[in-house]
């Protein structure tokens, strides 16, 4: 099985439909990771053990109640090139770790690309599931389902006092990380974000750019995460986070509100400029890319620019990042020429969306 | 000597570390030394998990801590990851790693966690018993609730279901 039906398609299943508050929460993602008691963990175990715990991890997807999640399909990385991987990446439904520094890592992927199921990344065993929207719950459900069922067939590594036993410290006891991926321009815009994140960090959660630690929030783009594994447990988590999720589109919602009936002409002058530019540049770099297109995804939200879908901009989200751009590309790559042609894609896509 | 933190208990452990070239000493109780070690100076501040374990572990020993073995030879019998490999990569080498360094963890765990006891998920195969302490507990906090709001009948239910629980642990 090769990755190509994965990497053919810059938007999942999951992506093409709309959840709740989509206006605001892009998607929500679970991660459970867990361990095999009788191997090390990946960081110290040898090629063999690995093979090992691909083999017996990978018996598991012959269960049949696994049926439910559709087509599950194992892939592994040695099988993978650079591209094909830097684009599963760019659609999460892998991690760069798993990416770039696994050894035998594999990665089950279900056919709606909702379920992805990562093998000897930090961890030996690491459920994830995506859904669009906020869909906390749903994906948390989904999740542990999936976890019930390979605890029938093979033995965790689980401690009465510590709970699931995890590579990292940080991971320890549940071992689950839920996380909400957030668009917040409107808090941007009028200076009350770093106020409302560090309030949310302060219990017990964290918030991120896109794409994990170290990287800025690009295009007003959030994602917030429990922090804490150990003590609380699964449905305190989720609780905990949708609570705070729930708040802060509060939050946003009063901030746009705010935004139209104060200073609706400003707002409607910078969406309609970020209109303009992206319909007519002819160079434009991923970091203005993502700042325009989270200006026109507000004015598409606030009602000011019709005719454009919020799947055409999920999708070019995808479609902007360099891997994918390098994939449409045909011919050669003069320096520069990225800008160029992420222009000209996204030109069309926005023709495309307009009636 | 007594622990500088309680002032009550003899100190048993004496630390010291040295932050940018500046060398402090520390003498602490076993207890406040494991229950407040997260209040000593220099390691509050700062996400980092590599941050925390430098400053929460990776302390020297100065005089022979008696109870605890010191760092250097501490060491997981089973994968072979040593204390010091451990607090350096922030990485456990395998599932025993976290019997062999457990004295060393609570203070890890509570600064990152706020908690060391896990209370979520169990899983079936193993935890039988577990499964049904947790569900012990579950059901007092409903029995505590229903007699507090003075549902009296909703507690005699709860209170047999916990005595069939319990029977069915001591069997
Ligand atoms: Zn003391
Ligand atoms: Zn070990």
């Amino acid at each position: 099985m090769s990755a190509i039906r994965f990497t053919e398609q810059p938007l999942s299943h999951w992506m093409k439909t709309t959840g709740a508050e989509s206006e605001i929460v892009i998607s929500s993602r679970v991660r459970i990771a867990r361990n095999l008691q009788e191997h090390p963990f990946p960081l110290l175990a040898t090629n063999r053990h690995l093979e090992e715990v691909q083999d017996e991890l990978k018996e598991v997807l012959g269960d049949p109640r696994l049926e439910v999640y559709g087509e599950i399909h194992p892939i592994e990385l040695s099988a993978l090139d650079e591209l094909n991987k830097k684009m599963l990446v760019e659609k999460h439904l892998i991690s760069p770790n798993l990416a770039n520094e696994s050894r035998n890592g594999a990665v089950f992927i279900s056919d709606d690309e909702s379920l992805s199921i990562m093998v000897n990344e930090e961890d030996h065993l690491r459920i994830q599931c995506l859904y669009p929207g906020f869909q906390l719950k749903e994906a948390w459900e989904k999740a542990t389902a999936v976890d019930d069922i390979f605890e029938d067939h093979v033995n965790f590594a689980f401690d009465d006092r510590r709970g699931y036993l995890t590579s990292c410290p940080t991971n320890v006891g549940t071992g689950l990380r839920a996380s909400v991926m957030m668009h917040l321009p409107a808090l941007v815009l009028t200076q009350q974000i770093n106020r409302i994140l560090s309030a949310v960090s302060q219990i017990g959660l964290t918030v991120r750019g896109i794409y994990g630690e170290g990287s800025e929030a690009m295009g007003n783009l959030f994602q917030i995460s429990n922090q804490i594994t150990l003590g609380q447990n699964e449905a305190e988590i989720i609780d905990n986070l949708r609570s705070v999720v729930l708040q802060i589109i509060g939050h946003e919602k009063t901030a746009r509100e705010r935004l139209l009936s104060e200073s609706r002409l400003r707002v409607t002058d910078r969406v309609m400029r970020s209109f303009g530019i992206l319909s007519y540049a002819a160079m434009i770099d991923s970091k203005e890319a993502a700042q325009r297109l989270s200006d026109v995804r507000l004015g598409i939200d606030l009602g000011l620019i019709e005719g454009i879908t919020p799947q055409c901009l999920n999708e070019l989200m995808v479609l902007t990042q360099p891997g994918f751009l390098y994939n449409n590309y045909e011919g050669s790559m003069e320096p520069g020429e990225m800008d160029t042609f992420r222009a000209r894609l996204i030109r069309e896509k926005l023709g495309k969306g307009l009636k | 000597m007594l622990c500088q933190e309680c002032g009550k208990r003899p100190a048993s452990l004496h630390f010291s570390k040295i932050v940018n070239g500046d060398k402090s000493e520390y003498h602490l109780c076993e207890t406040c030394a494991r229950e407040k070690g997260e209040l000593i100076p220099g390691t509050s501040g700062g996400f980092s998990i590599h941050n925390l374990l430098s400053g929460l572990l990776n302390f020297e020993t100065v005089e022979q801590g008696k109870r605890a073995a010191s760092p250097e030879n501490l060491r997981c019998e089973v994968c072979g990851m040593t204390y010091s490999q451990f607090s350096k990569l922030g990485r456990f080498g395998c599932s025993s790693c976290y019997k062999y360094f457990n004295d060393r963890l609570d203070p890890l765990f509570k600064r990152v966690h706020g908690n060391t006891v896990h209370t979520g998920k169990v899983p079936v195969r193993v935890g039988g018993e577990i499964r049904t302490k947790r569900q012990i507990e579950d059901l007092k906090r409903r029995l505590q609730e229903s007699i507090s709001q003075e549902e009296f009948e909703a507690a005699a239910q709860l209170r047999d279901q916990i005595r069939e629980l319990e029977r069915q642990i001591s069997e």
